[in-house]
């Protein structure tokens, strides 16, 4: 491997969060002068944090930055833009209230300027435009823009500061199928002009279709580097999605109970208003598990939302025990049943500085025992917690203190601890293991198979497939929100599973 | 007053529309500046009054009208750095500190004029400068051309805000502080230093429309005599969609409601009490407020500390 062929190396880059928390651990990428590298790994496998400390927004713990053949330390975004690095944030770091023009000249110049230069700033940026096939009006307000027309801005400041390097932060998650063929267009013609792109992702078809080289990380270490050419779809999904095997933790049945949920032509759209879950029709049955695999963003977030009444559908029918719920608030489908282990738990499953206690009977503080007349009876309350914290083997002091300071794992025997204990007709577990060591996901999974057992409809929903084959009866692979298609839950399927996982069906 | 014309009537109560919205024009416009960079500053009352009393106390010692509005205008800046200390750099929250301006400014204000010996005569304050020619139109002259030079400096002060805010490189910055400062931060600029330095020079400008109360206005200091204009200037940002002209344009408005009410009670028979008349800029504040509500076009980040 010559040196100079190589734009950027960063060696043995290690970075440690106070806290503890390790998003890199020794990771090394070399990028080409003018190709277009992808970095693929799962949400929280240390992608953002490597290209912000390249961006200087962080520091690395360990580990050395060459640049151009250079040694550099980036200690901030500033210095990174001098050495002609540009990112392309996936928020987007534009004034929604500022023309294009003045977004660009954004703390460009000394306070006491007096802004004359405006008009060679937007003939320069039309020039820009022109030569790298990136139309822009210069005087068009950053809000009057369409989310894709708003990257374009992003791309050309970094561009117009002469950035050669650019990276991409998940550029595509937030433009539409449309958009985003043109972004892929678009990609190719910056490496035609010379423009080097690290380009972040967990996207696999976009990965095959745009980069020359991959790197996977997971974990927060690197798995490898491939050239696209030689890969394809299943080969990266093993390297991303694979993991310790888990042993098959309970046999895979059949013939279990009578239908308990029906899901019929369920659609709804995510939050910025595009259709993220299509016309998804299945049913799950008293005592059995029901994993939905598939690559992040694929509609299983909205899909989860929607069951649980969090998320209003567009259209379709969800029925539990043959009574319809899709019009229901949270409240009405929890006391219908349904029990729901969201995937960001910090936003949905608990409430942080509350305790242990209150956590645990945030669905039942209403009702005897735990109040009477409006009064919580603490007593009863903490009584309940203390049996179930126990049972589920919650490392804490007591079940008083704040449940924020406990580690995710423990934080999430509570959540499944509460939702379990209800002995729920249907529970809605997305993500179950995110944030959780080993030790403690098997611990989970075997509950989750106890609950099973009692005759609970399940559904798991994960991106890890090696979770889904441990536990489920049946595997469901969601793609570009619908389901691509049906398994039986055994590991003989994994090669098919990846396949079917890194294609969109809806493109 | 049956035989009653309107035509000195109206000159009266349109010369004094101006002179009027003088103190709302500079407090708003100061406030405008901490604003945009997403600094809420209600505590604009206690401010004024410390301005008004500021001036004034230096008027009594001695010193020239425009020493002693500049006097305001450094007091009104040592305020400014307070508050922006606490809110920017403390992040503590800006409206509880505003509330604490305000009863600081009553407070303290109150408690130096008893203390101190202020006399009862009053101060010299500074006439009116009637613009040669101009001033001899008939109707306009008297409106636009014979007022104090506070009065006229509201002019170049909408002005130089217009030109900061919209053609400096400063006030780009100041701009993006309020509206999105992640994107500041990203550019490489100091979201604190910028809002912290915009709270600064509002709190000045705010201070000087107090001190116009004591040194053009009324020859004296009387507790509580900024009487509501700085919440009228909250008012008025809003009503003027966070833009210096049109900060200027509903300043103009609520000089003329004080006009016409000062003026409605000079003939005011009994029928209907003063105190109607009196409490009609008030009234004004509330209307405007339910009418224009919503806050589309404040600052994104008005009230938010910056943390990156």
């Amino acid at each position: 491997m010559s040196k100079h062929s190589n734009i950027l190396e960063m060696r043995n880059i290690s970075k440690r969060f106070p806290g503890g928390v390790v998003a890199n651990n020794d990771v090394t990428i070399e990028v080409r002068q003018g190709e277009v590298h992808c970095l693929l790994g799962e949400n929280g496998a240390g992608k953002s944090v490597l290209m912000s400390i390249l961006y200087g927004l962080h520091h690395a713990s360990d580990g050395e930055i060459f640049l151009r053949g250079e040694k550099v330390k980036i200690a901030s975004p500033k210095e990174a833009r001098n050495l002609r690095i540009g990112m392309v944030h996936q928020h987007f770091m534009l004034v929604p209230t500022l023309t294009v023009a003045q977004n660009v000249i954004l703390g460009q110049y000394p306070a006491g300027t007096v802004l004359n230069m405006i008009p060679e700033v937007s003939q320069k940026l039309v020039e820009l435009g022109r030569r790298f096939k990136l139309p822009v009006d210069p005087g068009a307000l950053v809000m009057d823009l369409t989310v894709g027309e708003q990257q374009r801005v992003e791309i050309i400041k970094a561009l117009y500061h002469g950035a050669d390097l650019l990276i991409f932060d998940e550029p595509t998650a937030v433009l539409t199928p449309k958009e985003i063929a043109g972004f892929l267009d678009f990609v190719r013609h910056l490496r035609d002009e010379g423009i080097t792109s690290i380009f972040i992702t967990h996207k696999l078809d976009e990965v095959i279709a745009v980069a020359d080289r991959i790197t996977v990380l997971r974990d927060a270490r690197k798995i490898g580097t491939v050239l696209a050419a030689e890969t394809d779809p299943s080969e990266l999904a093993r390297m991303m999605v694979g993991r310790d095997v888990l042993m098959k933790l309970g046999d895979v049945r059949h013939d279990v109970g009578e239908v308990v949920v029906k899901i019929n032509g369920l659609s709804a759209n995510n939050s910025r208003g595009l259709e993220a879950l299509s016309d998804v029709s299945f049913d799950v049955r008293a005592g059995e598990i029901v994993g939905i695999a598939g690559v992040s963003g694929n509609g299983q977030s909205e899909l989860c939302l929607a069951l649980t009444g969090l998320l209003e559908s567009t259209s379709g029918s969800i029925q539990i025990d043959g009574e319809e719920i899709a019009r229901l608030l949270p409240r009405g489908v929890a006391e219908k049943g349904v029990a729901h282990v969201p995937e960001d738990r910090h936003k949905l499953g608990v409430i942080l500085p509350f305790s242990i206690s209150e956590n645990m009977v945030i669905h039942q503080f209403r009702k005897e025992p735990f109040s009477k007349m409006g009064r919580l009876l603490k007593k009863n309350i903490s009584e309940y917690s203390r049996a179930l914290t126990t049972e589920y083997r919650v490392r804490m002091r007591d079940t008083e203190q704040p449940i924020g300071d406990l580690s995710g794992g423990n934080q999430q025997k509570v959540v499944v601890a509460r939702e379990l204990a209800r002995n729920p007709r249907f529970a809605v577990i997305n993500q179950l293991t995110r944030g959780v060591d080993i030790g403690a996901i098997e611990f989970l999974l075997k509950k989750i198979l106890e609950a099973r057992n009692k005759g609970t409809a399940i559904l798991l929903v994960s991106t890890e497939l090696e979770e889904l084959f441990a536990v489920c009866d049946r595997i469901l692979v969601m793609s570009g929100g619908r389901i691509a298609g049906e398994f039986d839950g055994g590991r003989e399927n994994l090669e098919e599973i990846g396949m079917l996982m890194a294609t969109d069906v809806a493109s | 007053m049956e035989d009653f014309s309107l035509y000195v009537p109206l000159i009266t109560v349109l010369a004094a529309t101006w002179r009027m919205a003088t103190p709302i024009i500079f407090a708003a416009i100061g406030a405008m500046f901490s604003e945009k960079a997403g600094v809420l500053n209600i505590g604009l009352e206690g401010i004024m009054l410390i301005g008004a009393f500021s001036g004034f106390a230096a008027a009594v010692h001695g010193a020239p009208i425009f020493v002693a509005f500049v006097f305001a205008l450094l007091v009104g800046a040592v305020a400014g750095a307070i508050f922006g200390y606490l809110t920017v750099y403390l992040k503590t929250n800006q409206i509880v500190v505003g509330a604490a301006f305000n009863l600081l400014g009553l407070g303290i204000t109150g408690f130096l004029y008893r203390v101190g010996d202020f006399g009862s005569s009053g101060i010299k304050i500074s006439n009116p400068i009637s613009i040669p020619f101009l001033a001899d139109i008939p109707f306009v002259g008297p409106i636009l051309f014979q007022h104090t030079p506070m009065v006229y400096l509201t002019l170049p002060l909408v002005f130089m805000a217009f030109f900061v805010l919209y053609r400096t490189a400063y006030g780009l910055n100041l701009r993006a502080a309020g509206d999105y400062p992640n994107a500041l931060a990203a550019a490489g600029q100091s979201v604190n230093l910028h809002r912290f330095s915009a709270v600064v020079l509002g709190c000045s400008i705010v201070s000087v429309g107090g001190a116009f109360l004591t040194l053009s206005y009324t020859n004296q200091f009387v507790e509580g005599i900024v009487s509501g204009r700085g919440f009228m200037a909250l008012a008025v940002i809003v009503f003027g969609r966070w833009t210096p002209l049109g900060i200027f344009g509903a300043s103009l408005l609520f000089g003329l409601f004080f006009a016409l009410q000062l003026f409605l009670q000079t003939i005011s028979d009994a029928a209907i009490p003063y105190q109607a008349f009196q409490a009609m800029p008030y009234v004004l504040t509330i209307v405007v407020l339910v009418l224009v509500g919503g806050r589309s076009n404040a600052p994104k980040f008005l009230t938010v500390p910056f943390q990156r």
